[in-house]
């Protein structure tokens, strides 16, 4: 049928020419015969244009295909709307008259003229017949746009042609692409060409040709190469080889290899991104932890609720932005929740330090059920001021969105900033323990309390501000959560025991082990999930820490010796 | 009894380089606390340093040391609180007690009195006596234990030993500082130990009370083994028996009081830094 | 004979004559005041609230359990919720497979759920609960056997304090998880319900709702009298010695390993059977009941009543859930503020809870009677409440 089609087009073509030139000798008259000449030209194809636009609208899903390949054939850039609204289930015909119209969007559809683009007015959709369209047809549609973009000037069209022409792979369309990839200069679009047109000759009939389709596509591990070359390597049913050439076989079967080990990696990166991330968000929940119990040994059960309240802080900082802020400033608000958070956390910690926990230094157990109650009027509380559903924070612009590290790996900015930010802060906790006078006298404190209050440390404050700043760094962990997931009062509930986990893991005391810990348990989370799933690859860590506590019961940091015995 | 060799010099022989490999400084044959090559180290500090020491039966021997001597790490060592990086501990010349607990060590027969008092202070008087008496340790046993006559007379006297008998009902945790150090030496005379290990038995006591403890001790040292680790030299003169210096976790001096306080490096340890 | 004599030893002539008086109210006072006034009386007992005292009397079993091994050996467990769920479960078990053809599917192996999930047999763990017996063994059995199995690991590397209250807060947390999947068995989030008969009896029947409830009397009482034996034995002052100082223990020749487990196993299997009693006395259970809230939450009634003091864990027990079951009913919204504060209160101002509050007042009443013993009962009672802290 196609190739009647094309017998078609041609024979007119040929008739169009021998009729202009005779008229031309004919009769002289150069001007009126290209006047004439051009007239009829426009008519023949303003005819052949009508007709296929018209047989758009034929009930017969065969007629239609024909109809759309003639378009294509036509290469008449009008139909590109047409096509694309044919697509989109917005290609009518208007009941009144008959007429095939493009509808714009909406209740009330604006109309345009298919063939002319004049507008219509409006219309309601029983003034109209949908004109439907079965998936085969939008493959056929896709394919037709294709050709009909890619010799367009807009490299962009032509790039997003190359790539729609993929499923058509009609002799036709292969023709027009080598055409086009012989005349195209971009680079990019050369590129995506080059590799459609592998796509394609991948089922030539010429092995040559095959051989050539698959050393085009090696560029590109992908999954949807494999797809492509996996024919070529794969047997009947009768043990036979698909291909029947061995060569283009060899090097389908060697590509397919190399995409899977390919595959393989890119699975293994991504695990290994993804239990970072998890890592660096157990860590965050985690490093306020290592101060309040670490360092000061206080078994904080409302530590949880810390970040709960850096969360919604955020919440609150985040709403301010919203009615004060122009909205171009909106994503500032992160980096002014970062201290808020720390500050309202951080006060909150002091409050509890000098109002409960400093009575209970010594009697661990107290505690932490003292903490736990802490943990539950905060809770209730912030559910009494904020309600009980869930809280939404919008990332700022620079946090949305994502990157192709690989193909088919994406990394998110938000997972990458949370990574960032969280080694961020355990560097300024190592630094600010390490070289700041407050950190000298919080070490002083917790060897040995009396001599430092002997040396005239105000022990009492350090405590105080020693707990804050525990307490304030999980308000700040708080900020981070709320760019990945919901706000609830119970958002806190969700990490103590993990938090605990890691810190137990990690070795009591010790920067480094919290680390350490937060990684391990975060990749060996995620690497676990493929096998075991979400529920009991969590099972299977706690069932081993427990155990890895037999081994070591001080943690993979321990300090040994002397002062781990007191 | 007594070992030959008591001047200074023959401390050399129990001092042996450290590259050397460590020759028994004698058979463990008739001892009841066989140390050889002893080291521990925490964390690259070496608190014992190849530790050697003989005590014989029915022996009584007082350890003198600066502190962090050692002293209290050996004690932990034979008890199996800590285990020795290298070395042999030997009890009744036979028994490795580096391979056992610490239950299991007290149930062979050492007992223990610590540096600091340790006794069980919601417990009366009495009852902590009773859980250091000497009978079937099993749990089940321990469930279903009834004090006999025999076991409650024998309470009674060691109660009137130690000078508590008209406090046996009273929380131990109301005791004085001397009263808890007296019940604690108390809860090893129950135990029926072969040897005792006394860390500062009369730490925190006026003089009455330490002579009144050295008496004690005397006199339970006819019957059994007894380690003392003790800073009051009035007390280790009192008590008269073998004295051992310990100096960076090893023997420094071994011999009588007499005879230590006249050496050299002994002085030089205590006095010279 | 010796068994007698024993048994009287473990209360004194007072607290023999209040445990009768109490259990005799309990188990016969209060069924005939719901079963033979009208319901106008004011002394009439309405079946709600009997149903209401049968599950506090399971609660007080539970909180007796968490004394055992907190307020004796001073381990304090946060996964005792745990054990209690299990042996619900247990019972829970055996509640499914005696409803038989009466569930919607009418599958008579196979409850509900499974018929749901398209399984086609009973998985082996299922198997012999349809017997009450057997249910009932397994009952103490499993959590039994968790306790002994979590506390060998962590007695035996001589885990303590704050570390043992994480890990077996963690025991229970991936139960609450493992219980939550479908693929378990167990009902998944719906957990086990729709129950029809006990033993033949309509769990919904007056007359099975006051055999529970006296079941449930009656257990707590031997529950109550199995705990005293424990901590007036030998064994019991070795558990005080651990809770004061561990170490000290093991150079007296005990095994602390093996004390602090035999006492958490029994804990434990109590635990089990307090859950087994409250299934079917509320009708359900589901894995919300392993979560770590609820177990924290039983440390809290035994600190209120009184830990160290078995009557005082019963105590807090009923104290706490009276409280919770007015709260819930009169202004929810405040009472997990109160819980909160409670959990407070009692750390900072009743490190002895009821029981300790009571003795306080006593001494200082006795005080100003008899001026004469005051410095001395002072100095123990100081001695007491420093170290009781």
């Amino acid at each position: 049928m196609i190739k009647s089609h094309l017998a078609r087009v041609t024979w007119v073509l040929r008739g169009l020419h021998a009729f202009v030139l005779a008229f031309f000798l004919m009769t002289g008259l150069l001007t009126v015969g290209v006047a004439i000449g051009a007239f009829a030209a426009s008519s023949a194809w303003a005819d052949e244009y009508s007709d296929a636009l018209a047989g758009l609208a034929a009930p017969a899903f065969n007629d239609k295909v024909a109809a759309i390949d003639a378009l294509a054939r036509l290469g008449d850039e009008r139909a590109t709307p047409v096509l694309e609204a044919m697509s989109d289930n917005r290609l009518y015909t208007r009941k009144e008259d008959g007429r095939l119209v493009i509808g714009g969007t909406g209740r009330d559809i604006a109309l345009t003229d298919a063939a002319t683009g004049e507008a219509l007015g409006t219309a309601t959709s029983r003034d109209l017949t949908r004109i439907n369209v079965n998936n085969a047809l939008r493959t056929a549609l896709g394919g037709a746009i294709g050709r009909l973009q890619i010799n367009n000037a807009d490299p962009a069209k032509r790039l997003a042609a190359a790539e729609t022409m993929a499923r058509d792979r009609t002799p036709e369309a292969m023709a027009l692409l080598r055409d086009a990839l012989a005349r195209e200069k971009v680079e990019d679009v050369r590129a995506a060409m080059a590799l459609t047109y592998a796509k394609m000759s991948l089922t030539s009939t010429d092995p040559a040709e095959r051989l050539a389709a698959v050393k085009e596509v090696s560029g590109r591990l992908s999954s949807e190469v494999r797809a492509l070359v996996a024919p070529l390597a794969a047997t009947n049913p009768d043990g036979s080889f698909a291909e029947p050439d061995p060569q283009v076989r060899a090097a389908a079967t060697g590509l397919i290899a190399r995409i899977d080990q390919r595959l393989m990696m890119t699975e293994l990166a991504l695990n290994l991104f993804q239990g970072v991330s998890l890592g660096s968000v157990l860590l965050l929940a985690a490093i306020g932890l290592a101060i309040t119990f670490g360092v000061m040994g206080v078994i904080n059960m409302a530590h949880g609720e810390m970040i709960m309240l850096g969360a919604y802080t955020t919440v609150v900082v985040q709403q301010l932005f919203r009615e004060w802020i122009p909205a171009e400033f909106f994503g500032l608000y992160l980096v002014i929740s970062i201290p808020a958070a720390f500050l309202v956390a951080g006060a909150v910690g002091v409050l509890m330090e000098r109002g409960i926990i400093r009575f209970l230094y010594g009697r661990p157990l107290e505690t932490l059920l003292a903490t736990w109650g802490i943990s539950l009027m905060l809770q209730q509380l912030v559910r009494a001021i904020f309600g009980a559903p869930n809280k939404e924070v919008s990332n700022p612009g620079w946090m949305t969105g994502a990157f192709e590290a690989m193909p088919g790996m994406v990394l998110t900015y938000n997972r990458i900033a949370i990574i960032i930010f969280a080694l961020a802060v355990l560097a300024g906790l190592a630094a600010l323990l390490r070289y700041t006078p407050f950190g000298l006298q919080m070490r002083a404190v917790t060897q040995n309390r009396n001599m430092a209050s002997a040396m005239g440390i105000r022990t009492g404050w350090v405590d105080a501000l020693t707990f804050g700043l525990g307490s304030g760094i999980a308000g700040v962990a708080g900020v981070a959560l709320s760019q990945i997931g919901n706000v609830s009062p119970n958002l806190g509930q969700g990490y103590i025991v993990d938090s605990f986990m890691v810190v137990v893991f990690g070795g009591v005391g010790s920067l480094w082990g919290v680390l350490a810990g937060a990684m391990t348990l975060g990749i060996f989370n995620k690497f676990l999930e493929p096998y075991a799933g979400a529920m009991l690859g969590k099972i299977l860590i706690l069932v081993f820490i427990i155990l890895f506590i037999q081994k070591r019961p001080r943690g993979l940091f321990a300090l040994k010796g002397r002062a781990a015995e007191a | 009894m007594q070992r030959a060799s008591m001047a200074p010099d023959a401390a050399e022989i129990v001092l042996p380089a450290e590259s050397t490999p460590v020759r028994p400084i004698r058979q463990p044959a008739g001892s009841i606390l066989y140390l050889d090559g002893v080291s521990v180290s925490f964390d690259g500090f070496k608190a014992l340093n190849s530790l050697s020491l003989v005590i014989d039966k029915g022996e009584m021997r007082t350890i003198i040391g600066p502190n962090g001597a050692g002293k209290t790490t050996m004690m932990d060592v034979i008890t199996g609180k800590t285990k020795p990086n290298t070395g042999d501990v030997l009890f009744n010349a036979s028994v490795d007690l580096t391979k056992m607990d610490e239950a299991a060590i007290a149930n062979l027969g050492i007992g223990r009195k610590f540096q600091k008092p340790t006794v069980f202070e919601h417990l009366s008087v009495f009852e902590n006596l009773e859980l250091a008496l000497k009978t079937d340790r099993g749990t089940f046993a321990t469930l279903f234990f009834h004090l006999t006559g025999p076991q409650a007379r024998r309470i009674d006297e060691i109660l009137g030993v130690i000078g508590l008998g008209d406090r046996r009902k009273e929380k131990a945790g109301a005791l004085s500082h001397g009263q808890k150090q007296w019940l604690e030496i108390g809860m090893l005379l129950m135990q029926e130990g072969q040897l005792l290990l006394l860390d500062e038995p009369v730490a925190g006591m006026t003089d009455h009370e330490t002579e009144t403890t050295a008496r004690l001790l005397l006199d339970i040292a006819r019957e059994r083994s007894i380690v003392v680790v003790e800073h009051d030299m009035e007390f280790v003169r009192a008590l008269g028996a073998k004295v051992t210096v310990l100096h960076e976790g090893s023997v420094l001096a071994e011999g009588s009081i007499d005879t230590v306080q006249a050496d050299h490096r002994v002085i030089e340890v205590y006095l010279g830094r | 004979m010796l068994l007698m004599s024993r048994l009287a030893t473990l209360e004194s002539r007072r607290g023999w004559q209040v445990f009768l008086i109490l259990l005799v109210l309990t188990i016969v006072l209060v069924p005939v005041l719901n079963l033979t006034l009208p319901p106008e009386s004011p002394f009439h007992v309405p079946t709600y609230m009997l149903s209401l005292l049968g599950k506090y009397l399971c609660f007080a079993l539970l909180a007796l359990s968490l004394d055992l091994i907190w307020g004796y050996a001073g381990a304090l467990s946060l996964g005792h919720g745990g054990f209690f769920a299990l042996g619900g479960y247990c019972m829970g078990m055996y509640l499914m497979r005696q409803i038989g053809t009466r569930g919607v599917y009418g599958n008579p192996d196979l409850p509900d759920f499974m018929v749901f999930l398209n399984w086609s047999e009973l998985p082996w763990y299922w198997l012999g609960f349809g017997n009450f017996w057997f249910a009932m063994l397994m009952v103490m059995l499993v959590p039994g056997a968790l306790a002994y199995v979590l506390g060998w690991l962590t007695f035996r590397s001589r885990i303590t304090g704050v570390y043992f209250s994480i890990i077996t807060q963690a025991m229970v947390f991936a139960l609450m998880l493992a219980f939550f999947r479908n693929e378990m068995g167990f009902g998944g989030n719906n957990g086990l319900t729709d129950f029809k008969e006990i033993l033949g009896y309509n769990v919904q029947a007056q007359g099975t709702r006051i055999g529970l409830y006296v079941a449930s009397a009656l257990v707590l009482a031997l529950g109550y009298l199995i705990s005293r034996y424990i901590v007036t034995s030998k064994l019991g002052r070795v558990l005080m010695a651990i809770r004061d100082a561990e170490s000290r223990v093991r150079f007296l020749g005990y095994s602390v390993t093996n004390a602090k487990l035999f006492v958490f196993t029994v804990s434990a299997m109590l635990a089990g059977i307090a859950g087994a009693l409250y299934v079917p006395q509320v009708g359900i259970i589901n894995p919300s009941e392993f979560s770590p809230a609820n177990s924290i939450e039983i440390a809290v009634w035994v600190a209120v009543g009184g830990r160290g003091t078995l009557y005082g864990a019963i105590l807090g027990a009923f104290t706490v859930n009276g409280a919770k079951s007015f709260f819930t009913g009169a202004a929810p919204e405040f009472w997990l503020f109160f819980l909160g504060a409670l959990f407070i209160v009692c750390t900072l101002f009743l490190p002895r809870g009821i029981v300790g509050l009571a003795a306080q007042l006593r001494n200082r009443a006795a005080r100003r009677a008899i001026p004469s013993t005051e410095t001395k009962s002072k100095e123990v009672g100081d001695a007491a409440s420093e170290h009781g802290a």
